[in-house]
């Protein structure tokens, strides 16, 4: 089987611990998609759920809140990686459920 | 790209290798590569990492099936370019291009294994609904499919899930035909690495 455990917990540590532009506590809270308030918040929110409604808009907002462009991408990637870090540890989880019991 | 910085910010390296990527495939180099070349050591390594093993590494499902899984992801996720990247991988590595277009279109008449099915099935409601359940996933192992490999197909969907949002957020340029056969060409000899 492949095992991306090793891989998936370092690219998490990187993004969210390591050194960055924006501040660790933005990035963590994009990664989790709480806390954050105004056009940072619903930026991350959008990517977190609705990632294809994303417009122009969203960009030149956060930008207009004063974050420069690496900031927004740091923002972005750790909000990306955070909801599918969600879903993928929900799932595992299922699949505990499911073998444990059976 | 809606960050400029991810068309021009790039350090002489990843310039060089845009270069090489023009020279030998005649296409520019795609905005999936811009974005793991730009400050590397922030996203772009550790994710080529994750890719390649959930994509490439040792599975009992095969490279094509992955593959169309992951296109069947970036569906549901509405991402055009990674719908089109990797639809173009999975058909060069089926060598047919009717399945992946026939599971996109219509994932239930498909003609396809069950398990591969069921576990698409399964797919399609974590990517959409954000979530599962224990049901859920005791009705891919009744069709067949191991703990492993629901694990392996898993790995493909947190890859997938993390790359769709960041192409769609970025605004992937979406390009012809042939830049994505030749872009399934390099990954189909190469991987993700």
């Amino acid at each position: 089987m492949t095992d991306i455990r090793v891989a998936r917990r370092a690219l998490i540590a990187r993004v969210l611990e390591g050194d960055g532009e924006a501040a660790r506590s933005d990035r963590r809270a994009a990664y989790e998609d709480a806390g954050l308030t105004g056009a940072l918040a619903a930026l991350v929110g959008k990517v977190a759920m609705r990632s294809a409604e994303i417009d122009d808009a969203d960009f030149a907002a956060v930008r207009a809140a004063g974050l420069s462009e690496d900031q927004v991408f740091e923002i972005v990637v750790c909000a990306a990686v955070g909801q599918a870090a969600r879903q993928h540890d929900a799932a595992l989880a299922a699949l505990d459920a499911a073998t444990a019991a059976s | 790209m809606r960050l400029s910085i991810l068309d021009r910010g790039h350090g002489v390296g990843a310039k060089l290798l845009f270069a090489a990527i023009r020279a030998f495939s005649r296409q520019p180099a795609p905005d999936t590569v811009k974005l793991v070349t730009y400050r590397p050591d922030f996203f772009g390594d550790n994710m080529k990492r994750v890719t390649d093993e959930a994509m490439r590494g040792p599975s009992a499902w095969s490279v094509g099936d992955r593959e169309l899984m992951a296109a069947f992801i970036s569906n549901l996720n509405a991402c055009e370019f990674c719908i089109k990247a990797h639809t173009a991988v999975a058909a060069r590595a089926y060598r047919d291009d009717a399945r992946p277009a026939a599971v996109l279109a219509s994932l239930e008449e498909a003609d396809i294994s069950e398990p591969l099915r069921a576990t698409l099935r399964m797919l399609a409601k974590l990517t959409r609904d954000h979530a599962l359940d224990a049901n859920d996933m005791r009705a891919v192992l009744a069709a067949g499919v191991s703990r492993t490999q629901i694990e392996d197909a898993l790995a493909v969907s947190f890859a997938f899930n993390v790359m769709n949002r960041l192409a769609s957020a970025f605004e992937f340029a979406v390009p012809g035909p042939k830049a994505f056969e030749a872009g399934a060409k390099f990954l189909l000899a190469r991987g993700y690495r």
